[in-house]
């Protein structure tokens, strides 16, 4: 695959919103990544011809941070929190039931490209333990039951939501998404029980008539 | 008396337009910025100085009096940036904040902007989290569309722009300085101070760098005064917080309340511990600071009280351990995740957090002697205080602390499984 003119031009437009234009670069590999599924060797260049460094300076960028993947990512990417407050809470047991049923270990892909496995850190989302995310949405409060009709769901290509978060599109179009493009997908509801449970406290003990 | 909770930032997250400029502004949103401009830039400073508003990123730091390190009249561009980086485990309070109410962010920026005399701000977004991602960067947009950002905001002559940044995952990020060499796009490694960002920050300009939360507790501040602020929790801490309570209790969730809450009140309104099993240990704020237990449930949260425990208050997002929870497991996963995150850039953290999972994973696995809880101790003690940044103090934190309360189950858990090997 190559990077279009037209990816050039928004990549030049992300260097655009900043003071200096190297700043652009973590949004750009995004951006890299959203049309090639992962950060190639192309886009490396690409990015290194358009800010002005060498691409020896891009990769040791691109390689610090574990968001850019240096092989082709699955159709969708799935994460599993497996540090200590999820892995306590079930998450460790939805990682084994993951792995098996996708016969994929940490940051492996499936062999049709569906799926791409990864142990993840924690999500800032503990009020929400065990976490998932698919394409980095959250998939919150999850059971190992949930875990598996999500990518059942996402086999048969079924439309999922994710519990805060908007309806699950593929890892490219997510990236995207990051990357700084507006998709449209902002005003889907994504308050739950966990975020309102002081609110609802509250307005609880003051009906009751103090 | 019970600690009341106060919801200030989280009042109307049960509206279903809570993050659109139509539902911020329905509550009085915006009102406060058209307060800062009468005041002028140094009536915010003292605004904020006044209210005693200490950083919610984790240290405390009082942000009236950061901002006012910044040099005036220097000739030099200013910037404001906002540390929305949240990955400490544990920490799950401001990707909430910008999922429900991203426009007290963007007004928090514009006034604190207007404050340091910053006509450019940036928000650094953890990039594994889209969803606040969209949410900021529409309310950024809606504020453009307002002619609450850009140009000559409001005819007040003051001039700003907002760019939503994202990060690419590495918790390293969060710390400040190394967050400004992520901003300049670079590896995210930590910078020597001094200088300190205030003189010498991003493109070695002026710089001040906030939690989100501080950020958009700024709002509130303004529009309701320094006394107000200050007539919630203690002189030392005062204010309000969200506390973001997770972990075995009932109805795990973000809690906003004034500091001075404790964690039985905090774990009474989360409706008590979830099996009714008894708690075994919890944290005030983020992995990254000591474990307490049953016996410090009574301890106000503020960052004096906290200090005095032997602990700190850190991001306020308590983690809650009952019974049935191996402690052992819990410092592993910790300590595996400090390994993951180390840097790279100084020895002690890079191999000192190298070798204790390599030790601990021993533990997990059978292998390990009595003496090796020794080992361990004098690796942290090796790590913490001889690291370039606080990650290397961080990760040296779990072990030591959890030794203090749970000596008897590391013992154990090493004899048990030398048993079965
Ligand atoms: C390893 C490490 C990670 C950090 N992560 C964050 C973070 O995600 N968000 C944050 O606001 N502060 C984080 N901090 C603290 C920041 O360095 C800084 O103190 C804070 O952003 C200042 O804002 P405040 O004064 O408003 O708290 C981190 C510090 C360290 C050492
Ligand atoms: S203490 Fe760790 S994270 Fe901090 S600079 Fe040293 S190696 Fe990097
Ligand atoms: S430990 Fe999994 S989201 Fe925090």
């Amino acid at each position: 695959m190559t990077i279009s003119e037209q990816t050039k031009i928004e990549l030049r437009e992300l260097m655009s919103r900043y003071p200096q234009s190297r700043s652009a670069l973590l949004p750009m590999l995004h951006l890299v990544q959203s049309v090639e599924g992962y950060v190639s060797q192309e886009g490396i260049e690409v990015c290194a011809v358009e800010v002005g460094l060498s691409t020896a300076e891009v990769s040791a960028v691109a390689s610090f941070y574990t968001m850019f993947k240096r092989y082709p990512v699955g159709k969708h990417h799935i994460g599993v929190c497996t540090n200590s407050m999820c892995a306590l809470l079930g998450g460790d047991n939805i990682w084994r039931t993951l792995s098996k049923e996708l016969d994929a270990g940490h940051d492996e892909t499936t062999a049709d490209s569906m799926f791409t496995l990864e142990r993840i850190e924690c999500q800032a989302a503990c009020t929400h333990a065990p976490v998932m995310t698919v394409n980095w949405e959250f998939m919150d409060d999850m059971t190992e039951q949930k875990a598996a009709q999500v990518v059942s769901d996402l086999r048969a290509g079924k439309d999922l939501q994710a519990t805060r978060g908007a309806k699950v599109r593929t890892f490219k179009d997510v990236q995207r998404t990051i990357a700084g493009f507006d998709d449209g997908l902002v005003d889907e509801p994504s308050i739950d029980a966990s975020m309102l449970a002081g609110l609802n406290e509250f307005k609880n003990s003051t009906k009751g008539g103090k | 008396m019970t600690t009341p909770l106060v919801p200030n930032l989280t009042l109307h997250w049960d509206d279903a337009d809570s993050h659109t400029l139509t539902g911020y502004q329905r509550h009085g949103g915006y009102s406060a910025l058209k307060k800062a401009f009468t005041a002028g830039a140094d009536g915010v400073i003292q605004i904020v100085k006044d209210s005693g508003l200490r950083g919610r990123g984790g240290a405390g730091f009082p942000t009236g009096m950061k901002w006012g390190f910044v040099p005036q009249n220097d000739g030099k561009p200013h910037y404001l940036v906002v540390n929305a980086d949240e990955s400490e485990p544990g920490a799950c309070k401001d990707i909430p904040l910008m999922i429900a109410n991203p426009h007290s962010l963007v007004e928090g920026v514009i006034i604190s902007s207007f404050a340091i005399r910053a006509n450019h701000a940036f928000i650094y977004i953890r990039g594994e989290t889209p969803h606040p991602i969209r949410r900021v960067r529409a309310a950024v947009a809606a504020a453009y569309q307002a002619g609450l950002l850009g140009k000559n905001i409001q005819g007040s002559g003051f001039d700003l722009d907002v760019v939503v940044h994202s990060g690419a995952g590495a918790y390293i990020c969060g710390e400040e300085t190394a967050l400004l060499d992520s901003l300049e796009g670079r590896r995210g490694q930590p910078r020597l101070k001094p200088p300190f960002p205030a003189v010498a920050g991003l493109y070695a300009s002026p710089t001040v760098i906030n939690n989100a939360e501080t950020i958009a507790s700024v709002p509130a501040i303004i529009n309701n005064g320094a006394d107000w602020y200050k007539s919630y929790g203690t002189e030392k801490s005062p204010g309000i917080k969200l506390f973001a309570v997770s972990g075995h209790v009932k109805r795990p969730g973000i809690y906003e309340a004034p500091l001075g809450i404790t964690m039985r009140e905090l774990i009474t309104y989360a409706g008590g511990m979830k099996s009714d099993l008894p708690l075994k240990f919890w944290i005030p704020g983020g992995s990254s600071v000591p474990m307490l237990t049953a016996d410090h449930l009574d301890i106000p949260l503020t960052y004096e009280d906290m200090a005095a425990a032997g602990t700190m208050l850190g991001t306020g997002t308590p983690m809650v351990f009952d019974t049935s929870t191996s402690v052992v497991k819990a410092v592993i996963r910790w300590i595996e995740f400090y390994k993951h995150e180390s840097c790279g850039k100084c020895t002690p953290c890079r191999e000192g957090t190298y070798w204790m999972v390599d030790i601990l994973k021993r533990m997990e696995k059978g292998k390990a002697q009595l003496s090796d809880m020794d080992l361990l101790v004098d690796i942290s003690a090796q790590i913490s205080g001889r690291s370039f940044c606080a990650l290397g103090d961080a990760a040296a934190t779990p072990f030591p602390a959890a030794l203090k309360y749970f000596k008897e189950e590391f013992e154990e858990v090493i004899k048990m499984a030398g048993a079965q090997a």
